[in-house]
């Protein structure tokens, strides 16, 4: 019970300090908005180009929405000190970094509806198949705040952990299979794809959207699955050998 | 010595080092249940860094530490339930409220809604922060900050209290304010480590002290034993217009049985066991010339107890700690 109150408090400070913050909130909106018009307008191809686009700007909305806020929200605490509030709170350091990062998926998985919700609007949806969609979804929105996470731990200042998120955010985009296949690279690069856990997360939004998939679904769970328990688990030990000096 | 179950702390061999720096140097002492143990030392001494370690903020690189019986070497979280830390920088969350900001923090502890709300506004009070308790703390002054940080440290009743400088930098009635509280809790049973470059308020607070100096502990006494070499001594300083010439020995050898030291104020002290005779010391002076613009008879305190031990000056580690606690709390 104790633990769970610290746990709530944690989540809920976070909301109200940083995510549901006016900012934020347009940037949730605006940034999805900006995607979906600019690859909608890019592409060309009419309203039939909806579905096929979706699972990328999807992925894109919760991969930024989750590794900006969250690096700020870490490296801002960390340098005014607030941080060493939690570490000296007598709840375990794995408990402590689900709650600093819940509200993250949160924000992502919200980020997550804006392009659907405007998609409803232009798009015929009955062919979703919603229940591979919404877990994609929150795991695509999990295994990004924990890159965020693995990514903050080595950051000390905020332009430092942004800098080290688009290191990998960006590469991103074109590696995973956002926008167009992953069989459309050039071979050699194909294996980076397969290294990045986003990959999985869009084959399986676009076997849930258009049907069209590389993987298994089994396999592509299981692996986003691998990812966020490693790189969770990464990101404790680096938070107990660079914050616990 | 003490068994471990009367001992709120037990600290062994305790040493940290960062990379070549060793800033905590194989130190080892205990804090009695209910004591109010004082830690004193310049900048950098280790004062800090041995406060992190204790509360699980910093890795020990070798030693024990056990708190309340409780061995927190290899798991410095097995007894955060029981201690409060207020650190040396206000550190709560600007973006909230005075209120929130100790909800929060009582919330980290487990204590339900209601109960951190009442102690919330009870310790508001206690701080004299009614007023600005729904105002956001980064609006809050220099000294508000700090008291609201300190009332954050305590919201959930520790039983063992961490103080790290706990007034530097805030204004005299906060900081006395501040000293009220912590001989208060004293008061009411809770075991208290204080860290402080304020010497006088370690004599008037502490019932122990240890003086720390490059990482190592170099003397752990009561502060009535401290200052017992001092007891029936008889001082007088002297301020003289020309502090050129080095007297001592002169001085020494006209009225041996008096004690003459040259400070670096440049005044003349003058140490003896009897009342000391002002008269011809200053006729003394007078015939070489030089004025004595004062006379002052002076009470020895803890501040002779630690430049004695430690070798460094008071005056300038004060100085250098009230720069340091400006510019941290800026």
């Amino acid at each position: 019970m104790r633990q769970w109150i610290a746990f709530s408090s944690i989540f809920t400070k976070d909301m109200r300090a940083y995510y549901l913050k006016p900012p934020n909130i347009s940037w949730g909106i605006i940034f999805p908005l900006a995607w979906t018009g600019m690859f909608f307008i890019r592409s060309g191809l009419g309203l039939e180009s909806v579905l096929e686009l979706l699972p990328g700007v999807v992925t894109i909305s919760i991969l930024f929405g989750t590794t900006s806020l969250l690096s700020v929200t870490l490296t801002f605490e960390r340098r005014t000190r607030s941080f060493e509030r939690l570490l000296l709170a007598p709840i375990s350091l794995e408990l402590l970094m689900l709650a600093k990062t819940s509200g993250a998926i949160l924000f992502g998985i919200i980020n997550a509806f804006v392009p659907v919700t405007i998609a409803a609007f232009l798009a015929d949806m009955s062919g979703i198949a919603w229940s591979l969609v919404v877990p994609a979804i929150i795991l695509i929105g999990i295994v990004s705040t924990f890159l965020g996470l693995f990514i903050s731990v080595s950051a000390s200042e905020v332009f430092e952990a942004q800098t080290f998120s688009n290191f990998f955010r960006f590469p991103m985009i074109f590696l995973c299979g956002l926008f167009f296949p992953i069989m459309s690279l050039p071979a050699f690069i194909r294996p980076l794809s397969y290294i990045l856990p986003v990959t999985y997360g869009v084959d399986i939004l676009h076997g849930a959207v258009t049907g069209e998939h590389v993987l298994s679904f089994t396999l592509d769970f299981t692996i986003l699955g691998a990812f966020c328990v490693i790189l969770f688990l990464l990101s404790l030990r680096n938070i107990k050998r660079r914050w616990i000096v | 010595m003490k068994t471990d179950s009367v001992l709120a702390m037990q600290v062994s061999n305790l040493t940290k080092r960062f990379g070549d720096v060793i800033a905590v140097n194989d130190i080892s002492f205990q804090v009695e249940e209910g004591e109010l143990f004082g830690f004193l030392g310049p900048n950098g001494a280790g004062k800090t860094t041995t406060i992190n370690m204790l509360t699980g903020l910093a890795r020990l690189d070798s030693g024990r530490v056990n708190i309340s019986g409780i061995d927190c070497t290899r798991n410095p979280k097995a007894a955060q339930h029981m201690t409060g830390i207020v650190p040396d920088e206000s550190n709560l969350y600007p973006e909230l409220t005075g209120f929130d900001n100790l909800c929060f923090c009582a919330a980290l502890y487990g204590i339900q809604k209601a109960e951190r709300q009442l102690r919330a506004r009870e310790l508001l009070e206690t701080f004299a922060l009614t007023d600005a308790a729904d105002r956001k703390f980064a609006n809050y002054s220099k000294g508000m900050k700090r008291k609201l940080t300190f009332a954050a440290g305590i919201i959930h009743q520790p039983a063992i209290l961490f103080l790290d400088e706990p007034t530097t930098g805030i204004d005299v009635a906060s900081a006395r304010q501040v000293r009220q509280i912590i001989a208060s809790l004293h008061r009411k049973g809770t075991t208290i480590f204080l860290t402080t470059h304020y010497i006088e308020e370690a004599e008037r607070l502490c019932e122990r002290i240890a003086f720390i100096v490059n990482g190592r502990i170099v003397r752990t006494a009561r502060t009535a034993d401290l200052l017992q070499p001092f007891k029936g001594k008889n001082v007088l300083l002297l301020s003289v217009s020309d502090s050129g010439a080095d007297l001592s020995e002169d001085l020494a050898s006209d009225f041996p049985q008096y004690q003459f030291h040259s400070t670096d104020s440049g005044q003349i002290r003058i140490e003896s066991e009897k009342p000391v005779n002002v008269g011809p010391l200053v006729r003394f002076l007078e015939e070489r010339n030089i004025q004595v613009t004062e006379a002052r008879r002076y009470f020895p305190s803890l501040e002779d107890v630690f430049v004695q031990v430690t070798g460094i000056d008071a005056g300038l580690m004060r100085k250098e700690k009230e720069k340091a606690g400006s510019e941290a709390n800026q």
